[in-house]
């Protein structure tokens, strides 16, 4: 008696399952522009590497005429896999199948292969399509949302949580990728919110379509939940692939290290900032001319442009990058610039991945709505998060340092190791226009021409304060360098931090202002 | 290349001014006003469910003016100070948007 018998009924088993909601619903999911599960799943990974499990679960519902239904692996497909011959873990929500509702079986599997992530310390990736709970198995359904939130909160800074949004994500559900490290969203595609357009018309008689109300642009541009923005699902899974060259796998590890590339930025570091300080450049300009193969991998590139972070290579070593914007907003500093900040550097730290600030900002930014949005809460997250981390901190002053800004962005006073300015640095307690203002404003006041002892006076606190030597003088800053060592004296220093030790007392955790 | 570059707008900090670039929020951002007392607004989106008063009426401090119902819950707004009723601007059955004006009033003449 062979065994064929047994393996032909297992093969055609398996052939339904993966059928998930079977081929009508794959067509309509095709129409909505968007890729199956299993396709996703491929397509990260590396060619032939996906290994599936609870390919046969069912679901447990038997409300509301439940039992009678199947629905393949209750909407969700797990399993390991490799990127780069590295092992991760994934799961993607099948919208073929009850539109992806979560159910109990449904959330059961992805706790599954999170607790499988989290135990052999491995990058866990979530492909997130899903019409919402799985109504018919009622609290079932929020005990399972309940048991992810409370994973993703127990990896969080232990290996690297991604979260793909490929569908309608709604109600509790944003509350993973919410949780998660980088969110990825795609142009018409994704969509997130708590409560959805119709709700919102019923009870508001407010009428918004769902991308104005919570699609990619909005996650991207508004609201700062996304990290990363796609025109379709192929560039959202080149973006994946990119940002796991730059990572470590867990937080023990450190990032592959690649082969050191000279920068190949056309332009000449000096001749990128204009010498007045009042004029705009773009600081990815400064960060392309100091990186391995001048490639800069932005986060968060829509949000807070005033602030911009993201991964580079130095002498092949990841490095993260937070640097002011002057192009944006004159680079100030405000409740949305610190939160992206922050949130940036502890992932950094977590990670063992060195932080590399470049600085050019007049201060924070002025306003009612600022002060009442809470600038001193969310700017103080930003003090929190340099002066908590230990992993290797080095600082380039390029131009404007002044006030509570210059203090905030990675100072020696917060515990930077290393703190270059270039000589067009101004690092004083205010601009010299506001300074001068104040300190003068007798001699201003009394003058025959105020405007015009005004004008001296400014020069004068210029030429005395508004540079870098003051604080040289006092060993606030460790070198002034000229543009075109940047780089050199970047590589020096995060050599010398390699072996980095920097001992905290002993707590449960910080309580940082959330 | 000249005609290439951004139109940068001017931006105050501190006194100095700074060309740059204005972010899409930034745009959005609501122009702060003092709170006028004579304005009754709603402080959570609802359903008008009773008006108590009409204009003209003299109403005194902490009798009620409008009861509308919220996220299930059933609130009565009441008359902060003796006063009169200028302007009613909500009637029943009306859906009202967060902070949307919904009784005007007056002070008692001397």
């Amino acid at each position: 008696m062979s065994l064929k018998r047994n393996i032909l009924d297992l093969r055609r088993r398996k052939k339904e399952a993966q059928q998930g909601g079977g081929e009508a619903a794959i067509g309509k999911q095709v129409a909505m522009g968007k890729k199956t599960a299993r396709e996703r799943i491929k397509a990260i990974l590396d060619d032939n590497s996906f290994h599936e499990y609870d390919l046969f679960v069912e679901h447990t519902g038997k409300d509301f005429d439940m039992e009678k239904k199947v629905l393949h692996g209750d909407g969700v497909i797990i399993g390991t896999g490799t990127m780069f011959n590295q092992p991760v873990c994934i799961y993607a929500q099948d919208f073929t199948v009850a539109g992806g509702s979560l159910g109990l079986m449904h959330a059961r599997k992805i706790t599954k292969i999170m607790d499988h992530a989290l135990k052999m310390r491995v990058p866990i990736i979530g492909i997130n399509d899903s019409g919402g709970a799985r109504i018919q198995e009622g609290v079932n359904s929020l005990a399972g949302y309940g048991e992810i939130f409370y994973r993703n909160t127990e990896a969080s800074g232990v290996i690297p949580q991604l979260s793909v949004i490929l569908g309608p994500c709604a109600g509790g559900a944003v509350y993973s990728p919410a949780l998660t490290d980088f969110v990825f969203v795609v142009e018409n595609i994704s969509k997130m919110f708590i409560t959805g357009p119709s709700v919102i018309k019923t009870v508001l008689g407010e009428e918004i379509s769902m991308e104005e109300l919570g699609g990619a642009l909005v996650h991207s541009e508004i609201t700062g939940n996304a990290h990363f923005y796609a025109l379709s699902e192929d560039e959202c899974f080149e973006q994946i692939k990119k940002l796991i060259s730059y990572i470590p796998w867990n937080n023990t590890q450190k990032a592959l290290r690649f082969p050191t590339q000279a920068p190949t930025f056309p332009v000449s570091i000096e001749d990128i900032v204009p010498s007045d300080p009042h004029y705009p450049y773009d600081i990815r300009d400064i960060i392309k001319a100091i990186s391995d193969s001048s490639d800069f991998f932005e986060i968060m590139e829509l949000f807070a442009r005033n602030m911009v972070i993201g991964f580079g290579r130095i002498a092949g070593n990841t490095v993260g990058f937070v640097a002011n914007q002057p192009m944006y907003l004159a680079g100030v500093l405000d409740c949305d610039s610190s939160d992206k900040a922050a949130r940036f550097i502890r992932y950094c730290d977590a990670f063992n991945i060195p932080i590399v600030t470049l600085e050019d900002m007049p201060g924070y930014l002025p306003g009612v709505d600022q002060e009442h949005a809470g600038v001193i809460r969310h700017g103080a997250k930003l003090l929190y998060a340099y002066s908590e981390a230990t992993v290797p901190k080095v600082t380039v002053i390029i131009r404007k340092a002044y006030g509570g800004g210059y203090i905030a962005m990675n100072s020696r006073h917060l515990g930077a190791d290393f703190v270059y300015a270039w000589p067009t640095a101004e690092i004083a307690v205010m601009g010299p226009e506001g300074a001068a203002n104040i300190v003068f404003r007798k001699e201003i006041d009394e003058a025959e021409n105020p405007a015009e002892m005004r004008k001296l006076k400014i020069q004068e606190y210029k030429d005395k304060f508004a540079n870098p030597f003051v604080a040289a003088s006092k060993g606030y800053i460790d070198e002034v360098i000229e543009p075109l060592e940047t780089r050199a004296r970047l590589i020096h220093s995060l050599e010398i931090s390699e072996n980095k030790v920097d001992k905290r007392p002993t707590k449960k955790h910080g309580i940082p202002p959330f | 290349m000249e005609e290439n570059k951004p139109k940068y707008e001017v931006f105050v900090v501190n006194t100095a001014q700074y060309y740059t670039l204005h972010t899409k929020k930034y745009g959005m951002r609501k122009k702060w006003q003092a709170a006028d007392p004579n304005e009754i607004r709603s402080f959570i989106p609802g359903t008008i469910l009773e008006v108590f008063v009409t204009p003209g009426q003299e109403v005194v401090a902490g009798e009620n003016l409008i009861k509308y119902e919220a996220m299930k819950m059933q609130t009565i707004l009441e008359m902060p100070f003796t006063g009169i009723v200028k302007e009613v601007l909500v009637a029943v059955g009306d859906k009202v948007r967060k902070d949307q004006l919904m009784i005007l009033l007056e002070e008692l003449p001397e």
